[in-house]
């Protein structure tokens, strides 16, 4: 009893983050690259992917502390950042990475440093959630999370 | 004639996948050489390929695709192993430091080699003169990122009725040469 009661909180937390914005189309690609070979595949890709972004926001911070800002190097880094995001359907971090290459494109410093203060809270919002989801879905077992939004 | 209908469309798919059956056997997996410098997307194409039933080879640069391919310039032994190491698909990311999946593509479609190979260069950014220079330089097929199942569906459903000419051309066979249009 107590295992349904989990499976079917899981139903909805996955549910309301596609619903609120947070997921799109392509965390359901990466759900149904799973299977029972494969029972954590995605858990893995969107580890790996908070592993390797920490790197690129590091690297962004730093590079945004510099006295005379290096446009383009910059959005080099959020070109990386955009992809590894938009690889997990990251939606709302994915749209905030676009703002932020517009703001460097348009060498708007102040915009870029305030996109970024945006897009890390995204990013630190959407990481909890999901590990919350990954861990509610390892307490409920392997059973099938995947039912499709309509 | 090109029929659009979703019955027509699943119909060609199921014979492909028959066709993939009665071809697949050790020899004859698709082998791709994917290069992307993403950790993530390495991890994502090789899983989409595995399950597409491809024997994959992930690389993180061009540089060391070109070593995989043995078109670096280092001299080497030539033997059976080679064989093994047969490329039938090469599929690239476009934006990569040191060497771009276009430049990449230059360098595979120079080689005598290696120039049959098809590319497919895969970009997060849809921009119409990178798809033509791409295209024009060669490339197979031009993906945007993020990759989905269907797209590697797509390519290999290509490879599969490429083999399948290619047979039926060896055999000289009356095989009615119908399109096989996606």
């Amino acid at each position: 009893m107590e295992r349904s009661h989990l499976h079917r909180q899981l139903v909805l937390a996955r549910q309301t983050l596609f619903d609120q914005g947070y997921l799109d189309e392509q965390f359901i690609q990466l759900e149904e690259l799973q299977d029972d070979a494969n029972p954590n595949f995605v858990e893995e890709v969107v580890t790996l992917h908070y592993r390797d972004s920490a790197r690129l926001i590091y690297n962004i911070e730093q590079a945004l502390e510099k006295t005379a800002l290096d446009f383009n190097k910059l959005d080099s880094y959020m070109h990386q950042f955009k992809g590894s995001s938009s690889s997990i359907g990251a939606k709302k971090v994915k749209a905030e990475c676009t703002l932020f290459r517009e703001y460097c494109r348009a060498g708007n410093g102040e915009g870029c440093m305030r996109s970024f203060q945006q897009l890390k809270k995204e990013y630190a919002t959407l990481k909890r959630k999901l590990e919350a989801y990954f861990q509610l879905a390892r307490q409920v077992g392997p059973i099938d999370t995947a039912s499709r939004p309509k | 004639m090109s029929r659009n209908s979703v019955a027509s469309m699943r119909w060609r798919s199921e014979m492909i996948d028959d066709m993939i059956l009665s071809l697949s056997g050790d020899q004859d997996d698709v082998h791709v050489l994917a290069v992307d410098d993403s950790l993530v997307d390495r991890k994502v194409i090789e899983r989409l390929l595995k399950i597409s039933s491809c024997k994959v080879t992930a690389v993180d640069s061009g540089i060391r695709a070109l070593e995989f391919l043995g078109l670096d310039g280092e001299k080497r032994t030539s033997g059976d192993g080679l064989d093994s190491l047969k490329v039938d698909l090469i599929i690239t990311d476009y934006c990569m430091p040191e060497m771009t999946g276009y430049e990449l593509l230059k360098k595979i479609k120079q080689s005598s080699t290696f120039r049959e190979i098809p590319v497919v260069i895969m970009s997060s950014e849809n921009i119409m003169a990178r798809i033509d220079r791409c295209l024009e330089e060669g490339a197979e097929d031009f993906i945007v990122k993020p990759v989905k199942l269907s797209d590697v569906k797509r390519i290999r459903d290509y490879m599969a009725t490429r083999d399948i000419r290619a047979r039926k051309d060896e055999e000289g066979s009356n095989f009615n040469k119908r399109e096989v249009t996606p």
